[in-house]
């Protein structure tokens, strides 16, 4: 699956969307597919601050339970109640079944973030092929 | 998993296939000050003979015979020969934690059915496969409401089982959260409670949890909707601990509570000087995610037959290490299967007949030793535990009352001095009338030097 251009990328392989101050996150093709059949996805609560590179919630699939890093740091101010009950969506489109929106407290942050072609390419060295 | 002897020839072939020349050299990485270099001082081995004498020699020096009136928190109840008969059938005595749900079907159904049963009996939506024990099990719920709530204070009734808050703090100490504890009342209608106003008083927005006893170590039945109330108020999650399990069969379970912790020493377990035993953890679904150790789930088979699975597990710590929701990574699937086997015996009508029984003989002997002393937070709702002030010293009743073959109350001095010469006494299905006179005569006859 293509890594869409418009979003920025962590090597712990969570995207981000930002249009102005607001950031969308989820996590990654590649993710959703070596976690397997997720089951459950463990959201902060909108109101909840977050700090770049801490964890700010997890998914869980069949066979484990990852932690989620935050891309940037802000407030979140939304998350998608639509994967409590349907978690699987992350596995149908990971791009699309965002996890949480979060206003960004430092737009600057999202500048050491991956583009497409450069976490395309951390993927392949990191899978060796 | 069963115990295979190595004969000399199996360690030689052993030691050749993984290519090491001795025993010796297998432990080289061991540094030498570490390593035994002489024989373990143990004493010759016994003939078969030998062994069944020293053993009844020993058996023989047991108090046999003695009518006891100990309870806090491991109860004398009767136990079906039943459950021994299930439990020593080597698909059950010999199995190890049921990792391969495909070779241990019948252990885990007999976890589902353990799960299911408790879960009726405390009102609770969900229960696990089993803690170590009561007190363990009270300290683990505390840490999983600590991942519930993201807050790290922690409130705990002094009416709590001494012993299992010793537990809590222990744990506490190592895992860096707060517990303060919350006075008990003395006086009034309420006397044995927690007391309300002060924990109204203790509880914040960064209160986690409040853990409460009931019946508590003093036998009281505490006021769980009140309690609940108190603690949800500020958003921290009621914990129940509950020592005795047989008192679900009189007492309302507390079905406000966020989580229950159970001791379920009583359904079929021997007192064995203390363990094994079985804890139990139960709680609301919402809370599913952080509840630590074994979960057995129903499913169904590639071909829709009915089936079981240790489901939930990644978040265990032999996948999730450091970060896993506790190091619990077992059960006491054993002791768990004789708490099934005794509630199956039993039955729902058989509990509850089972503890109104232990609850007229606690009555009757609350009167009758009551005639010599001072009967504590009588005014409360108890179960089969009552608390007994003398003028005499714990000791000295406890003295005569074993030159009559019968073990008394526990002194409590030791943990409430406030209490003075208090002792906790305990009667159930298994203390006879006749033993129950004899230990209120032996209290009413104090020698003269200390009478009143």
């Amino acid at each position: 699956m293509a890594y869409p251009a418009n979003y920025r990328y962590t090597r712990e392989h969570e995207w981000i969307e930002i249009d102005g101050k607001t950031g969308t996150v989820g996590i990654t093709d590649y993710a959703q597919n070596s976690l397997g059949d997720i089951v459950f996805v463990e959201s902060p609560k909108v109101g909840d601050k977050i700090e770049k590179g801490k964890v700010f919630g997890s998914v869980e699939s069949v066979k484990a339970v990852s932690d989620l890093y935050a891309p940037v740091s802000g407030t979140v101010t939304a998350v998608n109640e639509e994967l409590a009950n349907a978690p699987e969506k992350i596995n149908t489109d990971a791009h699309a079944a965002w996890i949480m929106k979060i206003e960004l407290s430092d737009a600057a942050e999202a500048e050491g973030l991956l583009d497409a072609a450069a976490y395309e390419a951390f993927v392949k060295e990191e899978t060796g092929h | 998993m069963r115990y295979l002897p190595k004969s000399p020839a199996d360690r030689e072939a052993m030691l050749r296939e993984i290519g090491a020349a001795s025993i010796d050299e297998l432990f080289a990485i061991i540094p030498e000050e570490f390593r035994l270099t002489r024989d373990l001082a143990i004493p010759r081995q016994m003939g078969e003979s030998e062994i069944v004498d020293h053993f009844q020699a020993a058996a023989a020096r047991n108090a046999n015979g003695y009518a006891s009136f100990l309870g806090a928190g491991a109860y004398r109840h009767y136990r079906p020969v039943l459950i021994d008969t299930i439990v020593q059938r080597g698909e059950f005595l010999t199995s190890y934690t049921p990792y391969q749900a495909e070779i241990t079907q019948g252990t885990l159904q007999a976890i589902f059915e353990f799960q299911t049963m408790i879960c009726e009996l405390t009102g609770m939506d969900i229960a696990n496969a089993s803690m170590y024990d009561g007190s363990t099990g009270a300290a683990e719920a505390v840490m999983m409401a600590i991942r519930v709530t993201g807050r790290d204070k922690v409130l705990v009734s002094r009416s709590v089982h001494p012993e299992y808050r010793e537990v809590m703090h222990t744990y506490a100490q190592h895992q860096g959260h707060d517990a303060a504890e919350v006075e008990y009342m003395r006086e009034g209608a309420q006397a044995g409670r927690v007391d309300l106003a002060a924990l109204e008083a203790a509880v914040t927005e960064e209160t986690a949890c409040v853990l409460v006893q009931s019946p508590n170590f003093f036998g009281v039945v505490e006021d769980i909707p009140a309690i609940a109330e108190i603690a949800h108020k500020k958003g921290a999650l009621l914990i129940v601990s509950i020592a005795e399990a047989l008192s679900l069969g009189a007492v309302r379970p507390p079905v406000e509570a966020d989580i229950v912790s159970l001791e379920a020493q009583s359904f079929g377990v021997a007192l064995s000087y203390g363990g094994p035993y079985c804890g139990v953890l139960a709680a609301k679904e919402k809370y599913l995610r952080q509840m630590p150790g074994r979960l057995v789930g129903e499913t169904k088979d590639s071909q829709g037959r009915r089936g079981f699975v240790l489901t939930l597990s990644t978040r265990e710590q032999h996948i999730r290490r450091e970060k896993a929701t506790s190091n619990i990574c077992t059960n006491q699937a054993l002791v768990a299967l004789m708490a099934t086997v005794y509630m199956t015996i039993y039955g729902k009508q058989g509990i509850k007949d089972l503890a109104l029984q232990n609850l007229a003989k606690a009555d009757y002997a609350a009167k009758s030793l009551g005639q010599s002393g001072k009967l504590l937070f009588a005014g409360s709702p108890r179960f089969h535990e009552f608390v007994l002030e003398t003028s005499e010293t714990p000791k000295q009743i406890n003295e005569r009352l074993l030159e009559d073959k019968i073990i008394g109350g526990l002194p409590l001095g030791k943990w409430y001095p406030e209490l003075g010469h208090a002792t906790l006494w305990c009667a159930t299905e298994l203390t006879t009338r006749e033993q129950i006179d004899r230990a209120a005569q032996v209290l009413a006859h104090a020698p003269a030097l200390a009478a009143r």
